[in-house]
């Protein structure tokens, strides 16, 4: 799939935006609501200003770091399905480095920063060992792994990190004003996430395409056998694109604890990393296109609300846009493919 | 190349999402040109307070229609709009399970940007969030309902609070559960354990209590009051414990009525398929007025909110530019708790309470409200056997809000292990 060129795969991806959208006024017809205002509301919703477009960057930073990192084990064949427990675990080691101090500063931010790779990565590395030395496949032992992070947080929540005489899946006492990350003038994305983001974008790039690391993780993925044969050290270099990946996911954690919640609580990876996973599947895995993907879906996010608050629609509507523009986009790789084989037969 | 080709794609994206946004509005304006001016996107709201009807914002936590406390609200914000000619604008499901990504100063900027003139943030859920966007916008006046942010000083200057004292209607239905009860055993569905969740079901406690004991003239040995909490004010699945499954363990545990202290009915659907094998058993559902309607005869009746009045107090003081953030908590209007124009709290008795003891209740009610009758009376004690009022004493509306523990004979966690 990488021999096509980007140009094509943008081809797609529009031809795909275009099902997407027949399907969507297909969808919204029966519940009266009027199909390309709904359009234009939904998007206009996420793009229509410059505050707007601030949260829809503010979503953007946390899954562009899951779907870049989920990136760099796919280079060497590896689907880190665990990488939604990589946030939340970075979530949990960011709110727990932080929980000695009232308040604080870059200092202390940039201590929560790195316990959030930490944890994200020592998660991911359960996962890659499991595989391993363990051969268990990382799809089961990624999703095993969701909920025992899901059962962490809602066991610190409810237990240990209480408020005090309350016991609500509300989330954790909030962070002092202090140790929010700044924003970006009065956007709701911050410059911390941001600079993240791009470094994340930028890492990856470098480490896939420029380094002899990345030619040899990929070769690693292309032949196991022969890439033990060849002593490239197949094992290191899995455990290393594991904690690669668990740790930008840990800081997509950390975004999500010290730019928008503020506070920990159980739906904190707001399921950034299942969608991280789409966007890598719909990007066909490639770098280049991974963070447009990731805006649209910001997009998609953030203009969804709009819906019920404009147009009255019932907002469940919504989900189900995005669930049809998911689709349309597998509908489209699959004509892709079938078109591709019969190419191949005639 | 790299560069060159991330770049190509960088701008074709863009085209391509504003092109998607563009390419329909000239459409949108075609179409909606009648429904445009309804909307009425008025920029200054002080300068145009004439012209458009006073709007008011308003954040569910749960779905409008999800026949229990957030459609108590919505229905609260009809009731503004029938009243006075005002204008809702709200959005519903606002939690971080439903909406993620989202966070209630968000949800606060895109009201105002549809010209909400003051906001109402209707959950215990929202408070950290309510008062930092009420800090971000001083001339707006924001009421949480529920939070204590105005009794504390914790809030902002323009962050007002209302709530209605459900604790008598929460009394009401304890009451009709301790005049109910067969077998002497109480169970209750509770959301969360907070001092709010606490005061309720202690309430109802009280309410249970005294029927046992004063009208019945039983043992109260012979009554047991047990609490479940779920972890939330609604059920979210994986997160939460399944308020479903709750129900079933404190019917099959020997309870033969159930109350609910959650958003949700689920209570109700539980004890209905319990009667419809043959069990006799009942429910009391909560916050929503019709919760017992359709029913029949396992709904023996339902405290609810009916957030019309308060609502309506607040819109007219807020278009008067009288409004003060205040700490508000109404009491029921006596004369008729079940007046809906007057009282913000209500019990409406179901099918399931018969003639008896609907007769007992009205009694129970009137002593009520004719101060008569005090249950936060002492002697009381804290669950731990501590002193919660000393004979003869009876409670101040702090202590009654802010209540620590639950009370001694009743079965359940107080407060979080």
């Amino acid at each position: 799939m990488n021999r096509e060129s980007l140009l094509r795969q943008i081809g797609w991806f529009a031809a795909a935006v275009g099902l997407a959208l027949f399907l969507t006024v297909l969808v919204t017809l029966p519940s009266g609501a009027p199909p390309l205002t709904t359009i234009f509301v939904l998007f206009q919703g996420g793009l229509g200003s410059l505050s707007k477009f601030g949260q829809a960057l503010s979503v953007w930073v946390p899954l562009t770091l899951c779907s870049v990192g989920l990136l760099i084990p796919f280079t060497a064949r590896l689907w880190n399905i665990g990488v939604e427990g990589q946030v939340i675990m970075g979530a949990i080691f960011c709110t727990a480095a932080l929980r000695p101090f009232d308040g604080g500063g870059a200092g202390q931010i940039i201590l929560a920063l790195a316990a959030a790779a930490l944890g994200g990565a020592l998660w991911a590395l359960l996962s890659g060992l499991l595989r391993v030395f363990g051969r268990v496949h990382e799809i089961f032992s990624g999703l095993g792994l969701n909920f025992v992070a899901l059962g962490v947080i809602l066991w610190l929540i409810f237990g240990p990190w209480k408020r005090p005489g309350i016991a609500s899946m509300s989330g954790t006492e909030p962070l002092d004003v202090s140790l929010w990350l700044a924003k970006v003038g009065s956007l709701s994305v911050t410059w911390a996430g941001l600079g993240l983001a791009l470094a994340a974008i930028v890492l990856a790039a470098v480490l896939l395409h420029r380094t002899g690391w990345g030619l040899k993780l990929r070769a690693v993925g292309e032949n196991p056998k022969a890439a033990t044969l060849f002593a490239l050290g197949p094992r290191r270099r899995l455990l290393q694109a594991f904690l690669l990946c668990g740790a930008m996911a840990g800081l997509a954690g950390a975004t999500q604890v010290l730019a928008v919640y503020h506070r920990l609580l159980p739906s904190i990876s707001s399921s950034y990393g299942y969608t991280g996973l789409l966007v890598g599947m719909m990007a066909s895995y490639r770098l280049g296109l991974a963070p447009f993907i990731c805006l649209f879906f910001a997009v998609l996010n953030v203009g969804s609300i709009q819906l019920p608050l404009q147009l009255g629609l019932d907002s469940s509507l919504s989900g189900v846009i995005q669930g049809v523009m998911v689709l349309s986009v597998f509908i489209v790789q699959g004509v892709r493919l079938w078109l591709a084989k019969r190419g191949e037969a005639a | 190349m790299k560069i060159v080709r991330m770049m190509a794609a960088l701008a074709l994206c863009m085209a391509l999402l504003f092109a998607l946004g563009c390419a329909s509005e000239p459409e949108k304006k075609a179409e909606d040109k009648a429904p445009a001016k309804t909307e009425a996107p008025a920029p200054a709201p002080e300068a145009k307070q004439d012209a458009k009807p006073l709007t008011m914002g308003l954040i569910l936590v749960g779905p409008y229609n999800d026949k229990g406390y957030s459609q108590a609200q919505y229905e609260g914000g009809k009731y503004l709009e029938e009243k006075m000619g005002a204008k809702l604008i709200y959005l519903d499901k606002v939690n971080p399970a439903d909406r993620p990504g989202l966070t209630i100063p968000q949800v606060v900027d895109d009201l105002l940007a549809k010209g909400a003139d003051f906001i109402v943030a209707g959950s215990d859920d929202m408070t950290d969030g309510i008062i930092e966007a009420a800090g971000q916008h001083p001339d707006t006046v924001f009421v949480h309902a529920s939070g204590d942010a105005a009794l504390t000083g914790k809030g902002p200057k323009n962050l007002g609070n209302v709530f209605g004292r459900m604790t008598f209607p929460k009394m009401m239905a304890g009451f009709s559960a301790g005049m109910t009860t067969q077998t002497g055993k109480i169970g209750v569905v509770g959301p969360l354990i907070n001092a709010e969740t606490r005061r309720l079901i202690v309430s109802a406690y009280l309410g249970a209590r005294y029927a046992w004991t004063q009208v019945r003239g039983k043992d109260l040995k012979d009554l047991s009051f047990n609490v479940k909490w779920i972890g939330f004010w609604f059920n979210i699945p994986g997160v939460t414990a399944d308020p479903t499954q709750m129900a079933g363990s404190l019917y099959d545990g020997g309870c033969d009525v159930v109350l609910s202290g959650i958003d949700t009915p689920e209570v109700v659907t539980v004890a209905q398929q319990r009667r419809d094998a043959g069990k006799t058993v009942w429910a009391l559902p909560y916050d929503y007025e019709k919760a017992c309607e359709g029913q029949g005869s396992v709904c023996v009746g339902v405290p609810y909110f009916n957030w019309g009045p308060m609502f309506l107090k607040i819109a007219e003081q807020v278009k008067a530019g009288t409004y003060k953030a205040v700490f508000d908590w109404e009491a029921p209007y006596w004369a008729d708790i079940n007046d809906h124009d007057k009282s913000p709290v209500g019990f409406m008795p179901g099918e399931g309470l018969s003639a008896d003891n609907k007769k007992a209740l009205d009694e129970f009610v009137a002593k009520l409200g004719s101060g008569e009758l005090n249950l936060f009376t002492g002697p009381l004690n804290y669950q731990d056997g501590s002193v919660f009022l000393k004979a003869g004493e009876t409670a101040t509306d702090k202590q009654i809000w802010y209540l620590e523990q639950l009370l001694q004979g009743m079965e359940g966690l107080s407060s979080p292990k």
